[in-house]
């Protein structure tokens, strides 16, 4: 584990190097001990692939000018160390919620369907159906509301991203980047290659929470292209 | 009412965002120059977090249906009330029917024009700030528009305590001391501190960040600002899966032109993050017109520190100040 300052409203916690189920685990487990200790003066805990970052504002924590004293920094530091040390660190993941995300393959809504198919070698109806047959972890959500990025893609449909991004991908795409697939909540700008299309709506700005889905939910993708 | 008889460049609702809500990957946002937003509204006597409008560059066209007590802040953008130069820094009453223009930026380049009683929109997810990218927030989640009409809130005790005294006599209207201002230089210089990857750059790389200027682009927008000058690059071959980037977070591209995270900003970065800007000086970055020459200089942590709770200790003492004054 490595800690460092991310900026002097910000601590970093790095806890593994590679995107995989084990790491997934370590940070998973961290965000919920951090999360369920509700240190006065964190104002955001956010969970990525490999640590998580904690967003503070210095003014809790000591709250003076003086240089002889520990830093803000300092003392959120020791607090994460003691939290950390005393929660049970899991290196498996327990799923939590596993939610079923149906999907139109291919055709307007999955113009890179073929593209994905070529690579693979396979029909493009295989993708769909091997796509829709895997169970994948949430390992964050991050880029913009909502957007999940999702581990446990089937090996053979990892495609790199596209060479030039779209100005556009509507909202609801389903989309592969390397090894990741993921859903685009928003109308924005993207790479990934885009394989299908859910009416689902994943940022719910009314709710709270206000994403249908979280970190650590399984995902299931249901294949509605003939519905 | 608020009648906006022109938008202008990119006017919206601002205040202090939604913190809380990145985990979902939600930008924090908020006022760009959060330094400028907080004194603005405390001259009116309103929370430091009251909604002000924004405006960038070239400001709004406003009609005031009913009068109202105002304080612009942050950069000059050459704000007038009815043809005469308007006050910065410095509240002050407006009248039924006047009109409050723009002429050009001056200095800086966002303005904040807080109104006494704040900016009265929905809340969404906690904050009235406009989220343009998840279009939410503000006025429907866009900037303003030709057209739209806003209204101000309830005035706090506070609020309605300096409405009666700058009516009944304009000249105690309290304005912001010097010292909580930034002050505006030709090449500043901002304050960083090292960021996760900054050993991962090459030392030649690490030497130019601290000893070359660069420059602030057009490309620049809230959620970054976009810098170009000698080239920034790696040691080697570094592989830096989605990781957690913050306001401030200096993240440096393959094209080795530096990015300066700012309120808007994504919650997960791809870009090795070289430094960090210190909070205090994001004012600077938030007032840097494109072409602005900046200056980078390395403090360490418990520094940057020390001056951000020294600011927020001089705007605690400026908002009794302003309460003192006006009780009197």
């Amino acid at each position: 584990m490595r800690i460092l300052p991310l900026g002097d409203a910000g601590l970093l916690i790095e806890l593994g190097h590679s995107i995989d189920p084990a790491t997934h685990a370590r940070v998973r487990s961290a965000f919920e001990a951090l999360a369920g200790a509700e240190i006065t003066g964190v104002l955001d805990i956010v969970p990525a692939y490999t640590g998580l970052a904690l967003h503070y504002d210095p003014q809790a924590f000591g709250g003076r000018s003086s240089v002889d004293t520990a830093s803000p920094y300092d003392q959120l530091r020791r607090a994460v160390v003691d939290i950390l040390d005393g929660a049970d660190v899991r290196t498996q993941d327990v799923a939590q919620t596993t939610v079923e995300i149906p999907v139109h393959y291919g055709g307007e809504y999955g113009p890179d369907l073929e593209h994905v198919a070529r690579q693979a070698g396979m029909p493009a109806a295989e993708v769909a159906s091997l796509h829709a047959s895997a169970e994948y972890t949430v390992y964050m959500i991050g880029f913009t509301p909502g957007f999940p990025y999702l581990g446990g893609l089937p090996a053979s449909l990892t495609t790199p991203r596209r060479a030039s991004p779209r100005q556009v991908v509507p909202a609801g795409s389903v989309g592969i980047a390397g090894s990741q697939t993921g859903i685009y909540p928003l109308s924005t700008p993207g790479g990934w290659q885009i394989i299908g299309r859910t009416h689902e709506r994943l940022f719910r700005p009314e709710m709270n929470p206000p994403t249908l889905l979280h970190i650590g939910d399984r995902v299931r993708f249901v294949d509605v292209s003939d519905a | 009412m608020i009648g906006i008889l022109r938008a202008g460049l990119l006017t919206t609702v601002q205040d202090l965002g939604r913190p809380g809500m990145q985990q979902h990957g939600i930008a924090t946002g908020g006022a760009m120059d959060r330094s400028a937003h907080r004194i603005a509204n405390l001259l009116v006597g309103n929370h430091e977090s009251a909604a002000t409008l924004e405006c960038t560059m070239l400001g709004p066209e406003l009609e005031f249906v009913e009068p109202a007590i105002l304080a612009i802040g942050g950069g000059d953008l050459g704000a007038m009330l009815d043809g005469e130069p308007a006050p910065l820094w410095c509240p002050f009453a407006v009248q039924r029917g006047s009109v409050i223009t723009f002429m050009r930026p001056r200095s800086g380049c966002r303005a904040y024009i807080a109104i006494a009683g704040g900016i009265e929109v929905p809340v969404v997810l906690g904050s009235r700030s406009t989220d343009l990218i998840a279009q939410m927030g503000g006025v429907e989640g866009r900037a303003l528009r030709t057209g739209d009409e806003l209204t101000s809130g309830p005035l706090s005790a506070m609020a309605a305590r300096v409405r009666d005294t700058i009516q009944a006599e304009p000249r105690r209207a309290r304005s912001a001391g010097r010292s909580l201002l930034p002050r505006h230089a030709p090449e500043p210089v901002v304050r960083v501190i090292r960021g996760p990857e900054h050993d991962r750059f090459s030392a030649a790389s690490r030497e130019l960040l601290a000893a070359d200027s660069f420059v602030v682009t057009p490309q620049s927008n809230r959620m970054g600002i976009r810098l170009t000058g000698p080239a920034l690059c790696l040691a080697g071959l570094y592989d830096l899966s989605s990781s957690p980037v913050a306001a401030g977070t200096i993240q440096v591209p393959p094209s080795g032109d530096p990015i300066v995270l700012m309120a808007d900003h994504q919650t997960i970065g791809g870009y090795p993050r070289m430094a960090s800007v210190i909070s205090l000086d994001l004012r600077v970055l938030a007032q840097a017109p494109p072409g602005l020459r900046i200056r980078f200089r390395e403090i360490g942590i418990g520094e940057a520190q020390s001056l951000y709770l020294e600011h927020e200790h001089d705007l605690r003492m400026f908002s009794e100040a302003i309460r003192v004054h006006y009780s009197s």
